[in-house]
């Protein structure tokens, strides 16, 4: 119950020496645990391939083994193939640059090889969740963690782009696992005055109504 | 100015940032439609990676070798440490030989030496032949992407120049007239010129011989034509054995432009009767590189700018807002080696997405290295007062529990009661074109202990 | 490793040269190229050729001391050594050319090849060169000289040939 952050937004403005002691508050409030799990595979990610700027004890091997995004969770290690939850509506998903091109939860447009991507693949177990195709399947948010607000300019600018291809291609609904992305979207999408809706992927898992 | 405050100007014309960014996302989807057709794609990437690191880790060997078969059949090599030394052996091979004019085939290197100010202000008249380097000749601009200079330019910019300077139609903008005229005109500096310049897409140390890639034929019309050849080669551009070619030759267009291969791929090793050919070698910072052990795999790259064509900042912000001559995602892991201080915006001018690290042909882990970077400019002082006092406060606050709490609630009490112009300012760089995010009533770790009470209640 | 199974190299090899920009003929062993080619270029006045059975027109070759002397060459027939089909790129050595500029300075470009002398892939091109015997240059050609310079739009005829027939048997 003490946790506050993985430490990511220092260390990626180059101040991993900032990140350090919150990674190691990180690794004293979860390394008790068999299994973590985490809403946002920007941050697990940065857990599993960044936390080798802390010593490599026990705790921290640990930790960093066992942490888990949500949905590689659900599919991997819970193993689940139905789940119990309704969503009827047009949904676009974003999958996080992260999740893709980090920690491989599905495969990214560059890459020529087979098409897999597990937040679909769970997705498409909720009732009447229809997903919609995207003109740009994977390209980043903007958000980028000080990037929003050190190039703004830029970052505002990919917001807009990310929304307005859902728009075009159908999007009732925004979801993704991360949210980062999705608060920077919403961000652009409540200053648009657009009634597209911005809902977490676990929102959708966990039955939300809207 | 640095990269944030150019890339701010560029994007304040909205339809021309969305026109380049659509123009590049192209050259990106037909690189793609490419690769798909290369069932062993990712092998050959793979492949390609680690023959440049046997490459990397033998380059003197290879160096070497190379000199040695290349004086064999009568090629002459020369060795420039640095920009200067390029420009100083190039200009004495011309002036020994009276050349008044010289035409020139695209070479990033040359750009990274300035070499055509340097020879225009001793004299020699330079005329860049690839159509794109022309034009950006001719207005007197620098090129803003690796293989295609002109880029950021419309067509009507492009009739407007060739008007001025070419005496070409006024207003005129198809692209079929344009290449037309372009052709007539530097055909006749083709058949006038007393020497020749390219770059090196290859040289090969088996063999002596280089290779040259293009689309235009202006390389071979330059070289085939004048008595002299100068080839401006970075050392890293060499490979070990001609087979190996076959690797890079399947990686090199369809990565650039999604072609399966340059119209022409000139191979080199003897020049032709009684001309010569001259290969200027050049380090220019390339071996302090190698010996940096995070950035070194940077020296793959093959030039192909597919790193740009995906970035999703490149394509939105131009190569003109980058400091170093080489922009883009690879511009940012070389330039910082070169100039930190001067060049430290350019890593941090990304979202560290990844997409240039999954389409590089050499596997360069681009946004690993722009990573790496970053600690570095960090820890020399070379970001913003505000930013370090902001990383400081955070990982400050971030690392005591209770700070962070009284943090966020302060947060979530006060941004849904104070007035918008507090909020929304100058000050606040999100909230230009975006809202702040609605603050929700309770924490996680408030929400997470009134449910467990409930539920414990409820047992 | 990169084999070749059981590809169809002439119909890979057509589909990627029209990709490129270039054009295809197919004749067989009997068929007279010169005939074949007799409509493909009636604008051409003046042609050179290394082929067998396609004679040089207008040519004088005393007139020609230098490689600039062939400037107004309209047509420049070439047979190729051979060919790939994954790029419909053609290995032409130095070796049967004697002036280097020769395939570059024309307005137009035909090259004769055999089918039995394509392969699938680099790996087999590179495997199939030997560049000590190709007279000190040689040139891969994938179809007619081309640039996108202008605003992405797709220009054929560049600095280099306009076109490129590939003249199939």
């Amino acid at each position: 119950m003490n946790q506050t952050c993985c430490g990511q937004p220092m260390a990626n403005s180059g101040c991993e020496n900032e990140s350090k002691a919150t990674a190691s508050l990180f690794v004293e409030n979860f390394n008790d645990f068999d299994y973590i799990v985490g809403a946002a595979p920007s941050c697990v990610g940065f857990v599993k391939e960044h936390y080798d700027i802390l010593d490599q004890n026990q705790e921290v091997i640990h930790v960093r083994e066992k942490i888990y995004d949500i949905t590689e969770f659900l599919l991997d290690v819970l193993k689940i193939e139905t789940i119990d939850a309704k969503f009827p509506y047009k949904v676009g998903l974003h999958q996080s640059c992260h999740s893709l091109r980090e920690m491989r939860m599905g495969q990214s447009s560059e890459i020529n090889g087979p098409a897999f991507s597990k937040q679909k693949q769970i997705l498409n177990m909720v009732e009447g969740l229809e997903l919609i195709e995207l003109d740009r399947t994977d390209e980043c948010c903007g958000f980028g963690g000080t990037f929003c607000v050190t190039e703004d300019a830029v970052s505002a600018k990919m917001g807009k782009d990310r929304v307005a291809d859902h728009e075009r291609n159908g999007a009732e609904v925004i979801t993704g696992g991360d949210i980062s992305c999705l608060m920077h979207l919403e961000g652009v999408i409540r200053r648009q005055q657009k009634d597209i809706k911005i809902v977490h992927l676990v929102e959708i898992l966990n039955g939300k109504t809207l | 100015m640095n990269h944030s405050q150019l890339a701010a100007q560029f994007i304040k014309d909205d339809a021309r940032t969305d026109w380049h960014d659509k123009a590049l996302w192209f050259v990106r989807y037909k690189r793609d439609l490419q690769t798909k057709k290369v069932p062993e794609w990712e092998d050959l990437r793979k492949l390609a990676s680690q023959i440049k690191a046997n490459v990397l880790s033998n380059l003197d060997n290879y160096l070497v070798q190379f000199e040695e078969n290349a004086i064999k059949n009568g090629i002459h090599v020369h060795w420039a440490r640095d920009a200067h030394e390029h420009n100083e052996i190039i200009l004495k091979i011309l002036t020994d030989r009276n050349v008044r004019k010289m035409v020139k085939s695209k070479s990033m290197l040359t750009e990274e030496c300035h070499l055509n100010p340097y020879l225009i202000k001793n004299g020699i008249e330079v005329i860049d032949t690839d159509l794109g380097e022309r034009i950006i000749q001719l207005r007197n601009e620098t090129p803003s992407h690796i293989v295609l200079p002109a880029i950021h330019l419309k067509k009507e910019d492009v009739g407007e120049t060739f008007h001025k300077f070419l005496g070409s139609e006024k207003g005129a903008s198809d692209p079929n007239y344009l290449t037309e005229v372009a052709r007539g005109h530097l055909r006749e500096q083709f058949l006038t010129a007393d020497a020749a310049l390219t770059g090196v897409n290859f040289a090969i140390a088996e063999t002596g011989g280089f290779v040259v890639c293009t689309n235009e034929g202006n390389a071979d019309l330059g070289v085939h034509l004048a008595p002299v050849h100068i080839a401006s080669m970075g050392l890293e551009k060499i490979i070990p054995r001609q087979i190996d070619l076959g690797v890079f030759l399947r990686l090199l267009a369809r990565s650039a432009t999604g072609q399966p291969i340059t119209t022409y791929s000139s191979h080199f090793l003897k020049p032709e009767k009684d001309n010569e050919i001259h290969i200027v070698i050049v380090d220019n910072s390339r071996s302090e590189q190698l010996g940096r052990e995070d950035f070194r795999k940077s020296l793959y790259c093959i030039r192909c700018g597919a790193c740009m064509n995906t970035c999703p900042v490149y394509r939105r912000s131009g190569g003109h807002s980058y400091s170093y001559t080489v922009p883009g995602p690879i511009g940012s892991i070389l330039a910082p080696g070169i100039d930190l201080k001067k060049h430290a915006s350019m890593a941090f001018a990304s979202t560290l997405c990844g997409s240039c690290t999954d389409v590089c042909p050499v596997k360069i882990d681009i946004h690993h290295q722009l990573y790496k970077w970053r600690q570095i400019i960090a820890k020399e002082g070379k970001i913003s007062f505000s930013k370090r006092t902001m990383m400081k406060l955070m990982g400050y606050f971030f690392s005591r529990p209770k700070l962070y709490r009284f943090a966020g609630s302060m947060v979530r009490k006060v941004i849904p009661v104070a007035p918008r112009f507090m909020l929304y300012n100058k000050m606040n760089a999100w909230g230009k074109e975006r809202e702040l995010p609605q603050a929700p009533k309770k924490s996680f770790r408030e929400w997470y202990k009134s449910e467990n009470k409930a539920s414990n209640n409820e047992q | 490793m990169f084999g070749e199974d059981d590809i169809d190299l002439v119909s890979l090899f057509k589909e990627n040269l029209q990709f490129v920009g270039g054009k295809v003929l197919e004749i067989n062993d009997h068929q007279n190229i010169e005939a074949c080619i007799a409509d493909v270029y009636p604008f051409v006045k003046n042609r050179w050729s290394n082929v067998e059975g396609v004679g040089s027109l207008n040519i004088n070759a005393e007139e020609i001391v230098d490689a600039h002397d062939l400037k107004d060459i309209d047509l420049v027939v070439i047979k190729g050594e051979f060919g790939v089909a994954e790029n419909a790129a053609i290995w032409i050595p130095s070796s049967t050319l004697p002036y280097r500029v020769l395939p570059f300075i024309t307005q137009h470009l035909l090259i004769v090849l055999d089918k039995s002398d394509l392969v699938l892939n680099m790996h087999s091109a590179y495997r199939k060169i030997d560049i000590y015997s190709a007279s000190g240059f040689g040139v891969f050609i994938s179809g007619p000289s081309k640039t996108a310079d202008i605003e992405q739009s797709l220009v054929i005829g560049a600095h280099g040939s306009r076109s490129l027939l590939v003249v199939l048997r």
